[in-house]
C-alpha cells in the first residue's frame, strides 16, 4: 500500500506550492505550513519543510525519504496568487484533488499575469498619493499634483522593475522622480507645500507588505526569515529615503 | 473634517489591495480595515495621546478585525493586514527625518529617526499582540471543546 504512493510528484506539487505562494509575497510560516498540511493530505504525514525567503528544502520521511531544495529568486507581490495557492490546498486537504490535477492547476496559476491590468495599479498609486496627502493633514488644492507625482514615481518602480534586476535602484530612481516631480510643481507656483505633497507621493512605494510579513514571521520563530525580512523593508526604506534626499541635493 | 479623512483612508486602503493585487471581491474588506485603522488613530491623536499608544492599539484593532475577515472570507490574513497596516506606517515622520539628515541637522534627526523606530516597533507589537491573543482564544475554545465532549 505504502509503494503506491507517487512520492516524487506528491514532492513537486508541496514545492510548486510552496515556491508560488513565497515568490507573491505569503509569509514563511504559511509557505511551511501549506505544503506539509499538503504532503499530510495526500498521505504522507511525516515531512519536514524548511523556508527562507530565498529558498525552500522539502523532505519526506518514512519508507521512501527523499528531499528536494528549490531557489526562489525572483519575488513580487501578487497576494491574488497566494489566495488561490490556498483555497487549492484546501481542497486538496478535503480530499478533492489527486496529485496530477493539483500539479496542473499549480502550473497554470504559475503562468498566470497579474490580476489586474498596470494601468489599473498606476491609477490606484494615483488616487493613493492624494488620498494619503489628505490624511496628512495636507491641503485639497495639492491633491491632483500629489496624485501626478505618486502616478508618476510608481510608473517608474513598475518599469524599472522590469529593466532592472537590482530592486533597490528601481526603488531610488521611483522616488527620485516623485521629489523632482513635486519639487517642480512647487516652482512652477501650482503646488503649495512641498512635504505634504512628497509624503503623499512617496507612501505607494512604501515597504508594507514586508514590514507586516517580517513581524509576522518573527511571532511565529521563523528568525531567520523575519530578520532577512525585516532587512529587506530597512534597504527599501533606506533607498527611499535615499532618492528623496538626492531630489534635495538637485534643488 | 472628519468624513474627509474617512473616505480617503477607505480609497487609499482599497488602492493599495490593488498595488498588492489582492482579489477582487475582497478590496471592499481591505478599505474598510484600514478606514478602522485610520479612524481609531485619528481619533486618538486629535484627543492628545501620544501617537506610539495610538498606533498600537490601531494595529491591534487591524489584526483583530483581520484575523475575523480571514477566518470568514477563507482568505491569508496577509491580505487585510497589509491594507490596515499601510496607513498607519509613519511615513510622513520618517521623510522629515530623511530630511534633516540631508540637512545636516544630525540632532533633530536621530531624534525623529528614533521616533520612526518606535512607531514601526509599535506596529508591530500591535501585530504580536493580536496574534497571541488568537493563539489564546484558539487553544481556550478547543479546550473547553475536548472538556465538554
Amino acid at each position: 500500500m505504502d509503494d503506491q504512493l507517487p512520492y516524487n510528484e506528491i514532492i513537486d506539487v508541496c514545492l510548486l506550492a510552496g515556491k508560488i505562494m513565497l515568490q507573491n509575497g505569503a509569509e514563511t510560516s504559511r509557505v511551511e505550513d501549506t505544503m506539509v498540511r499538503i504532503a499530510a493530505a495526500f498521505g504522507c504525514g511525516d515531512s519536514h519543510s524548511f523556508s527562507t525567503p530565498t529558498g525552500i528544502i522539502f523532505s519526506l520521511d518514512g519508507m521512501h525519504p527523499a528531499s528536494k531544495l528549490i531557489r526562489v529568486s525572483q519575488r513580487s507581490t501578487d497576494l491574488h496568487k497566494v489566495t488561490l495557492v490556498n483555497s487549492i490546498s484546501r481542497s486538496i486537504s478535503s480530499k478533492e484533488m489527486t496529485p496530477e490535477e493539483a500539479y496542473l492547476r499549480l502550473k497554470q496559476i504559475e503562468k498566470a499575469g497579474m490580476g489586474y491590468p498596470m494601468w489599473g495599479q498606476v491609477f490606484a498609486a494615483f488616487i493613493a498619493s492624494g488620498c494619503f496627502l489628505i490624511m496628512f493633514q495636507g491641503q485639497w488644492n495639492d491633491f491632483i499634483w500629489s496624485c501626478i507625482a505618486g502616478g508618476m514615481g510608481f510608473s517608474c518602480l513598475l518599469y524599472l522593475h522590469r529593466l532592472l534586476e537590482v530592486r533597490f535602484f528601481a526603488e531610488f530612481i521611483a522616488s527620485l522622480v516623485v521629489g523632482l516631480v513635486a519639487m517642480f510643481f512647487v516652482q512652477i507656483g501650482v503646488g503649495g507645500h512641498l512635504d505634504t505633497i512628497i509624503i503623499g507621493a512617496v507612501m505607494p512605494l512604501v515597504p508594507g507588505l514586508l514590514i507586516t510579513n517580517a513581524a509576522r514571521d518573527l511571532i511565529a520563530g521563523h528568525l531567520v526569515s523575519g530578520l532577512s525580512k525585516g532587512a529587506d523593508a530597512g534597504l527599501t526604506a533606506l533607498a527611499i529615503g535615499a532618492g528623496i534626499s538626492a531630489a534635495f541635493v538637485f534643488l | 473634517m472628519m468624513f474627509a479623512q474617512l473616505i480617503t483612508s477607505f480609497i487609499a486602503s482599497a488602492a493599495f489591495g490593488v498595488i498588492f493585487n489582492v482579489p477582487k471581491n475582497s478590496l471592499f474588506q481591505c478599505g474598510f480595515v484600514g478606514m478602522l485603522g485610520w479612524l481609531l488613530y485619528y481619533s486618538l491623536v486629535e484627543n492628545e495621546i501620544n501617537s506610539i499608544i495610538a498606533t498600537l492599539a490601531s494595529a491591534f484593532i487591524v489584526a483583530v478585525i483581520s484575523q475575523y475577515f480571514a477566518k470568514r472570507y477563507k482568505t491569508p490574513i496577509t491580505i487585510f493586514n497589509v491594507s490596515g497596516i499601510i496607513p498607519l506606517v509613519p511615513g510622513g515622520l520618517s521623510y522629515d527625518a530623511m530630511k534633516h539628515f540631508v540637512g545636516n541637522d544630525f540632532y533633530v534627526a536621530v531624534q525623529l529617526a528614533a521616533k520612526v523606530f518606535m512607531l514601526a516597533g509599535a506596529i508591530a507589537m500591535g501585530l504580536i499582540f493580536a496574534e497571541v491573543m488568537n493563539q489564546l482564544v484558539t487553544k481556550y475554545n478547543r479546550r473547553k471543546l475536548r472538556l465538554g465532549s
